[in-house]
């Protein structure tokens, strides 16, 4: 009888994974296999299938791309343009955060500032870039117009011919699609945590800001974590505001990695095994931080876990102590 | 005393900062809805108006006189979003329903499998991807597009943590006592449960598809396959250099939809951000 009911079940739980296993094989897996195997080999030209392995220098690909001046320059180019989006972002959606779930003074109107501050993230990249492009045109455009009526400026700037600007405008994008995300994210965070240590913190006189550094900033540590993380690797993606705000341009000032990745394959000389070299080389980076944030995840749970079987613990003790 | 002064300080930053970053986000769809009924003449004289003007019409014209066909933009972004999200949603639910509902051997090390390929984002897969399809012939068909989101890791595991902390496994018994196969307890049981997750993570993984342009753009060549941020890349190109009137235009119809479902489900959106891995 037992035995019977053991074991009739568990083939379901292989059965009803058979659709996930064979897409993840058949679209995720194969292509990364494949991927990794161009990048060994001389595929190149356009729809071209036929390809042979490299034996004489099986790296050249890798070897060819690490010391490509335009890759180096988009490596350098995605950390920096991720670095002066992120920095910005996470310094206002702390601050914002704080501000929200100050137990002191209660902010009205925080669901209205939340849709809003998120509206930007949702809307298409494509759309945002070719919007922030029109805005900063020349010499006539919203931007300019601005600058000008209120005195910053002189004479019409053309910001997308100057490489400074143009890196900085392309960051401010990520970091006016991001911060409602981030925020948000923070704020549920603290929501989370214990409100009693707040409580605790406010009867022995704590201000406003010594909470914030030595309560909440402390308890957001793995949420925090994770924010950065997969800021990291989405910002390791970046390609549609690059690639539609400026063109990668001026002079590679604001070329990515991606939109690096996709000249190389898709236009002009359809090097399929460069482009799958420098996409391994994103993999592994990516695979890397991946595996960070897996461990901080699991440790959540883990945490969580012993969390519950000690107050499940608690409550036997307290069950047995009523029984006697 | 002192401290209710500093208690009105601190609100008078607050609210200035607030509604200020509310400007900020707020501007640039203002601008670009005011200017898509001004003529880029008037446009180029003053670039910002608070009036609304009488070209929408000639704006429309323009904008349609070439490539850009929005319409056809917006039925292609419909029809592979709205399967790649049906896909998706169903699909992750039965995984993960397959990873709590039953104890199989190789259980954990799928989920573990899952946890470790949620962040591998598709772009730096997108060459053999491409190689692929193209071997197979089916770049160029919606299929290439929608058809992988049948894996789609990060759903499965927010399925999965849902199920945990709400399913009654209770039901499953007596579903079974009542004589129901196990496939049809899914469907007709587990499935109206999960109804809650399945709308927000069905929300996100619309908005994903419909928003994505890597992919598409390396797939879809043929003119009339484009998805709406395909069509919006073109008014980027030479054609529309100077018309800035028909750009706005152009921004505005992609835009406008996603505004619309924006405002009906931002309840819905900004709790299901809330609960974290969103982000792509």
């Amino acid at each position: 009888m037992n035995r019977r009911k053991s074991f009739s079940y568990a083939k379901y739980g292989y059965l009803f994974s058979i659709p996930f296993i064979v897409a993840f094989i058949l679209f995720k897996l194969y292509p990364t296999i494949y991927t990794a195997v161009l990048g060994f080999t001389d595929c190149k030209g356009l729809g071209n299938t036929n390809w042979n392995f490299l034996v004489d220098e099986p790296f050249k690909n890798y070897i060819t791309i690490l010391n490509n001046p335009s890759f180096q320059t988009s490596l350098k180019n995605t950390v920096e343009l991720w670095i002066m989006n992120f920095i910005p972002q996470i310094t206002l959606a702390l601050i914002l955060t704080a501000w929200f779930t100050s137990r002191r003074n209660k902010i009205r109107g925080q669901g209205f500032f939340k849709v809003v501050f998120y509206m930007p993230n949702i809307i298409t990249a494509a759309s945002v870039a070719i919007l922030f492009n029109a805005l900063f045109a020349y010499p006539k455009g919203p931007v300019n117009d601005i600058l000008m009526s209120a005195g910053v400026l002189d004479e019409a700037f053309y910001f997308i011919n100057n490489k400074t600007a143009t890196r900085a405008i392309v960051a401010f994008i990520q970091f006016w699609m991001w911060y409602g995300n981030t925020m948000i994210i923070l704020i549920s965070g603290v929501l989370g945590i214990n409100p009693e240590i707040f409580e605790a913190a406010e009867v022995d006189g704590a201000s406003d800001v010594q909470i914030f550094f030595h309560i909440t900033l402390p308890n957001l540590r793995t949420i925090l974590l994770y924010v950065l993380i997969t800021s990291m690797i989405g910002g390791l993606n970046m390609y549609d505001i690059p690639k539609l705000f400026s063109l990668g341009g001026p002079d590679n000032a604001t070329l990515t990695t991606n939109v690096f990745i996709y000249n190389q394959a898709f236009s002009g000389s359809y090097m399929y095994n460069r482009a799958s070299a420098a996409s391994m080389i994103m993999f592994l980076i990516i695979a890397v931080l991946s595996a960070l944030l897996f461990l901080v995840m699991r440790d959540k749970d883990e945490i969580k876990r012993k969390k519950e079987q000690k107050a499940f613990a608690k409550a036997q003790r307290a069950l047995a102590k009523g029984a006697n | 005393m002192k401290k209710r002064q500093g208690s009105i300080l601190f609100k008078v930053l607050v609210y200035t900062v607030c509604i200020f970053l509310a400007i900020l986000s707020l501007m640039p769809f203002v601008i670009m809805i005011i200017n898509s009924t001004r003529s880029t003449y008037e446009i180029q004289q003053q670039a910002i108006s608070l009036v609304p003007s009488g070209y929408f019409m000639s704006n429309l014209e323009v904008l349609l006189g070439k490539t850009f066909d929005p319409v056809k933009g917006f039925l292609n972004s419909i029809i592979i979003s709205v399967s790649a999200t049906a896909c998706t949603v169903y699909f992750s639910s039965l995984t993960a329903y397959a990873l709590v509902a039953y104890t199989w051997k190789l259980r954990d090390t799928f989920f573990t499998v899952i946890m470790c390929v949620m962040m591998i984002p598709t772009q730096v897969i997108s060459i053999g991807f491409y190689q692929l399809m193209y071997k197979v012939g089916m770049t160029n068909n919606f299929l290439a597009l929608i058809l992988p989101a049948i894996a789609a890791p990060t759903t499965v595991f927010f399925m999965r943590q849902f199920m945990l902390a709400s399913f009654p496994m209770e039901l499953l018994d007596s579903a079974r006592i009542d004589g129901s196969g196990e496939f049809h307890t899914f469907n007709a049981i587990a499935l109206p449960i999960m109804k809650p997750a399945m709308a927000t993570q069905g929300i996100f993984s619309f908005v994903a598809s419909w928003n994505d342009l890597f992919l598409p753009s390396i797939l879809l060549t043929d003119n009339s396959k484009y998805t709406m941020p395909i069509m919006v890349s073109l008014l980027r190109g030479d054609i529309y250099k100077t018309e800035y009137g028909a750009i706005y235009l152009g921004l505005l119809l992609t835009v406008l939809p996603i505004l619309i479902v924006y405002f009906m489900l931002s309840k819905y959106i900004i709790a299901g951000v809330a609960l974290g891995g969103v982000k792509g």
